[in-house]
């Protein structure tokens, strides 16, 4: 058994071409725009973007939470069964507020949101919110969930956990908050946890905890983790694997060491060298990417970053949709310009891969 | 989009260069789309446009506006003019094509027959379908005099004939045509709203923006006054002192005193609105930096913090009008508002006080439907102002 | 908890001394004083009033001392004996007459406020959550007319339909046979057979009003992150809709008692005219109109002060339901 077949079979959530269209009247939002993952057990895949990129709406279609207007309009979400044996669910195909959906979340798949302080209900307790799922979907009494929050509330170190249970989270820091978030999302013991830029409200030091948690968590649950952020440091701590995305688009994807050491695409290099580093030069003004993202209504034909790319070439990048290329194992970039993408020259022999439709309409 | 939070600037937000892209440290690759070549007062106005129910509102309005300033004009007669053989005369249907010999464009309306009960002396009505009164645009009446300078006879429409009455919208028990009553009342109503919110714009404006800039002691002293207002039932309040309003007083005087009363009450919530933003905006980046620039109070509050909330007081300015009508018309209508000869909705609902006069003369309720319309228009634009102004709240 | 309460019973001190303040000026505030007036309708009917008379009373109301003397006695009256003066034109204690109106305004204010309520809550609900479907705009529509439409004129409108299609003509909570009847049963079931009417005449501006502030609440919390959490736990839609978003919206709800209360008691004084009900509205005109001024600033002062209590239970309910005013945690803007 082959290193490569034994990761297949590892895969609890596999994304397949998922697209989520926001329809407002006059125009249509390609938020996610045919995107294709997949989160490993006792793994974390990191998805990193800029604002805007459509990395939070893709990580909310994964159970359908998507606002209106948005809506998962193609692809697949496939969750594994545990222990590999079993027909996949097709998460995108159920209804949005049906029963199937709703005995996945909050049970298989988890969620951590952004801002702790305003994810959390304010007139509930701790305790309540996190017994919540517990009762619902392992049918606890109100005692018996609230013993289990106190160990959660443990479990991710919450210090007076028998205290904090009974509080109101406006009363809490925002860090415990962001515990009590992950104390909720841990509760039913889920397969996959979603995290959406978990540590981006937090200061630094708290964001360190934090991230400090997810891995310990990840490492003793075994759980995949598929964490977004834009935060290039926080990608560096915690990852396994990246997945780079512009505009609704995965541009670049592959593990960690090789996307820092040897990224292929433009705009990931771009987004690396804007990373400050202490013991740089002083005198130098830390690179920006030109430009601004274009309007999302209204997506550049061809290449979506060609408008910003320092390397594009007039002709090509603007004609062609670039084909996913693989230059190695487990690696993936969208780039006409990638040298190592000529086809069948990648050692692994994958060819280029296309993902459907390849065109886009001049608009 | 509430899934996509961290896109843009909010609209709030007034468009600021330092305001702009976010700090490096935080986003490095940032810089959000700046739509910055649109002004404000154009993004209002356009969502405005959108809304359907504020733009009819708005022309309605408008239409009332007109009403109210040009009243003389466009009145088919005189409020004080009366015809004795007219009382309660119900309204004329107003015909636009005579097809009795062939097909006549022109308006007309039918005579009445006239049967008067020689116990009650009560007046019937009947049409008579023999008798045609020609109706014109811009025929000779009543004289009047045009915002009590321009002396003129010429009304909107009427009887062809001067010597001939046209009741439209029917008349009161001294045969005084309503529909003329009810076009002076928009005057006087509409005046009054007006007036007692431009006065309740300044106490609000002032006391809110003291009480929102200053803070602290102030702001509690005025916070309690603001509270104690609210929780009087208002009606008996206003009723209890326009009691005190002499009753010898002149028109004039009374109307100023009643528009003073309900501006001293009415003040209230535009000073919790304007106070709300201020202590919002107080906390905003770009009031710092006109502090630290050295700017004056005065020229922070001009300057920077009014220009970013005009909208939200143009919006509460049009809510606030209707409270003014409404209270207005409940005072007059119990008798403790403004009083005859003036004629204002609310006087003029007087006279629909019992129920054998509505019954025999259900028109005289028509000035209540206008207090409706009024109201429920200047509701439309005020909240479409504050859509427009607001998206998001 | 405690402290709040306390806290909240002794901000409502001054409120109450400035009501009463209030209604004592409105008792002052007209030209000439009540005297005059009083034996001016003396003299026109036909009594002769001496001066001795006159000064009997002066002295007896104390007419003749400094404003600030004269308001402690109105009040110390008040507070002590529960003797609000003396009706001129009744010629009868102003208790005697105030009580049973009161009672009856108070009982017709809290049913309108429970019958609000109890509209308000499903249909502010559904509109929030069904936004823009068709029973939204209805309601919508509805509510804005409700809203323009003073009180007075749905009361006008149904006294001339129910005159004009059922030939009765209305007025009155109380049936004649009980007019005079003392309260028992029969009378209790009369009144409240009578009361419906006036009720959602009453109560129509009032619940419209509702509905609008339930729904642009519940269209505020419905977008909030919170809610998205909730239902990323796996809660069935109407659960997440009740327990979360509508529990937080709420709050404000509760706090409109505290506004609703006055325009409820101003709404059916203008109402109880028109249907000549027998509550303080028709009797508190008459004795303006007639500067009967104890009768009317005794009035005042009651109302005054029923709104206040009714605006600190509000606030208790709501510190009651709210844990962040419980605990006094403000809102970072």
């Amino acid at each position: 058994m082959t290193a490569e077949t034994r990761e297949r079979q590892d895969v609890v959530l596999d994304v397949q071409g998922l697209r989520t269209y926001f329809t407002t009247d006059d125009t249509v939002v390609r938020a996610v725009d045919g995107v294709d993952l997949a989160v490993r057990r006792g793994s974390t895949l990191c998805v990193v973007g800029e604002s805007g990129c459509g990395k939070s709406a893709m990580a909310r279609s994964v159970l359908q939470l998507v606002e209106r207007p948005g809506r998962v309009v193609d692809g697949r979400v496939l969750l594994h069964p545990a222990g590999g044996g079993g027909e996949p669910v097709d998460l995108a195909a159920l209804h949005p507020t049906g029963k199937e959906i709703r005995s996945v979340r909050g049970r298989e798949v988890a969620m951590v949101f952004q801002e702790p302080m305003a994810s959390l209900s304010l007139v509930h307790t701790v305790g309540d919110q996190i017994g919540e799922p517990l009762r619902l979907h392992h049918g606890l009494s109100r005692k018996e969930a609230r013993t289990r929050a106190v160990e959660l509330l443990e479990r991710v170190r919450v210090p007076g956990a028998e205290r904090v249970v009974d509080s109101y989270p406006f009363q809490l820091s925002g860090g415990m908050c962001q515990r009590v978030m992950i104390a909720m999302a841990l509760a039913c013991g889920p397969r996959v946890l979603i995290a959406d830029e978990p540590t981006t409200a937090l200061d630094v030091t708290t964001q360190a905890q934090i991230l400090d948690l997810f891995a310990g968590l990840r490492r003793d649950t075994g759980m995949g983790l598929l964490f977004i952020t834009h935060d290039m440091g926080v990608v560096a701590e915690i990852a396994d694997e990246v997945a780079v995305m512009y505009l609704g688009t995965v541009v670049e994807q592959g593990p960690v060491d090789e996307i820092f050491h040897d990224p292929r695409h433009p705009y990931t290099r771009a987004l690396l060298e804007a990373v400050p580093r202490i013991g740089a030069s002083r005198a130098r003004r830390l690179p920006t990417i030109r430009g601004t993202i274009p309007d999302p209504g209204n997506q550049p034909t061809g290449c979506v970053f060609r408008t910003r790319c320092p390397e594009a070439v007039e002709g090509l990048c603007d004609t062609t949709v670039p084909p996913v290329t693989a230059p190695g194992p487990g690696r993936r970039v969208r780039c006409l310009l990638d040298e190592g993408s000529a086809p069948g020259g990648a050692p692994d022999g994958g060819d280029a891969v296309p993902t459907g439709k390849e065109t886009v309409d001049a608009d | 989009m509430a899934t996509l939070p961290d896109r843009s600037p909010s609209p709030e937000t007034p468009r600021h260069p330092a305001g702009g892209p976010a700090s490096p440290e935080e986003e490095p690759w940032a810089g959000g789309p700046l739509p910055g070549d649109v002004p404000q007062r154009v993004l209002i106005w356009r969502r405005f446009r959108r809304s359907k129910l504020a733009v009819t509102g708005a022309l309605v309005l408008c239409a009332l506006l007109l009403v109210s300033v040009f009243s003389e004009f466009i009145a088919p007669s005189t409020p004080e003019a009366y015809n004795a053989e007219r009382t309660y005369a119900p309204p004329q249907r107003l015909h636009f094509v005579d097809t009795d010999d062939g097909f006549d464009l022109g308006m007309y309306v039918y005579d009445y027959q006239v049967e008067r009960d020689p116990e009650t002396l009560a007046n019937t009505y009947t049409v008579d379908e023999s008798e045609k009164i020609p109706v014109g645009l811009f025929v000779r009446g009543e004289p009047y005099e045009m915002w009590n300078l321009v002396p003129s006879d010429v009304h909107l429409i009427g009887a062809a004939d001067p010597g001939q009455d046209v009741y439209l919208l029917g008349a009161d028990r001294n045969g005084r045509d309503m529909a003329s009553r009810i076009v002076y009342g928009t005057r006087v109503s509409m005046s009054i709203g007006l007036a007692g919110v431009a006065l309740s714009f300044v106490l609000g404006l002032v006391l809110g923006g003291l009480s929102g800039y200053l803070g602290g002691r102030v702001d509690n002293g005025i916070q309690r006054v603001i509270e104690f207002l609210m929780s009087i039932p208002t009606i008996p309040l206003w009723m209890g002192l326009s009691a005190a309003v002499p009753r010898d007083w002149g028109s004039v005087q009374t109307y100023v005193a009643i528009t003073v009363l309900l501006s001293l009450i009415g003040w209230t919530d535009l000073a919790r609105v304007v106070r709300g933003r201020f202590l919002s905006l107080r906390q905003e980046d770009f009031v710092t930096a006109a502090r630290l620039d050295g700017c004056g109070t005065g020229r922070i509050i001009g300057r920077h913090m009014l220009p970013s909330f005009t909208s939200h007081i143009i919006a509460s300015l049009t809510l606030a009008v209707p409270f003014m009508i409404l209270a207005e018309t409940s005072l007059s209508f119990l008798g403790l508002g403004l009083q005859p000869p003036v004629v204002s909705w609310g006087v003029l609902l007087q006279e629909a006080q019992n129920i054998h006069s509505i019954a025999g003369a259900p028109w005289l309720l028509l000035p209540g439907a206008a207090v409706t319309v009024a109201v429920l228009v200047l509701n439309f634009v005020g909240d479409g102002v504050r859509d427009a102004a607001d998206p998001y709240r | 908890m405690r402290y709040y309460v306390i806290r909240r019973l002794l901000y409502m001190v001054p409120t109450l001394f400035a009501i009463s303040l209030v209604a004592f000026l409105v008792i002052q505030l007209p030209p000439g004083d009540y005297l005059t007036a009083y034996i001016a309708e003396l003299s026109a009917q036909g009594h002769g009033v001496d001066n001795a008379q006159i000064r009997a009373l002066e002295e007896r109301y104390g007419l003749n001392d400094p404003f600030l003397v004269q308001y402690w006695n109105w009040v110390s009256g008040i507070v002590l004996d529960g003797d609000f003066g003396q009706s001129f034109q009744y010629n009868r204690e102003v208790s005697d007459l105030m009580w049973d109106r009161i009672g009856l305004t108070l009982a017709l204010a809290l049913v309108t406020l429970l019958l609000s309520w109890a509209i308000a809550f499903p249909v502010g609900v559904y509109s929030a959550v069904r936004q823009y479907s068709l029973g939204d705009y209805a309601v919508t529509f509805v509510g804005f007319v409700g809203l323009a439409t003073p009180n007075f004129m749905l009361a006008l409108i149904f006294a001339w339909v129910s005159y004009r299609y059922f030939g009765e003509s209305v007025g009155g909570f109380v049936s004649r046979e009980y007019a005079d009847a003392a309260w028992n049963m029969g009378k209790v079931l009369d009144v409240m057979s009578n009361l419906w009417i006036p009720v959602l005449i009453i109560g129509t501006a009032g619940t419209a009003a509702l509905i609008r502030v339930l729904r642009a609440n519940l269209l505020d919390e419905l977008r909030k992150p919170y809610v998205t959490t909730a239902r990323a736990k796996g809660l069935p839609e109407w659960r997440v809709i009740l327990k979360y978003p509508v529990r937080m919206s709420l709050s404000p709800f509760i706090s409109t008692i505290g506004w609703i209360l006055p325009t409820l008691v101003g709404g059916e004084v203008m109402v109880s005219i028109v249907l000549s009900l027998e509550t303080t509205g028709p009797l508190l005109v008459e004795s303006l109109r007639n500067q009967d001024m104890y009768l009317a600033g005794s009035f005042i002062l009651i109302l005054g002060v029923l709104t206040v209590v009714g605006t600190l239970l509000s606030d208790l309910l709501l510190a009651w339901w709210d844990p962040r005013i419980r605990h006094h945690h403000v809102e970072r803007a």
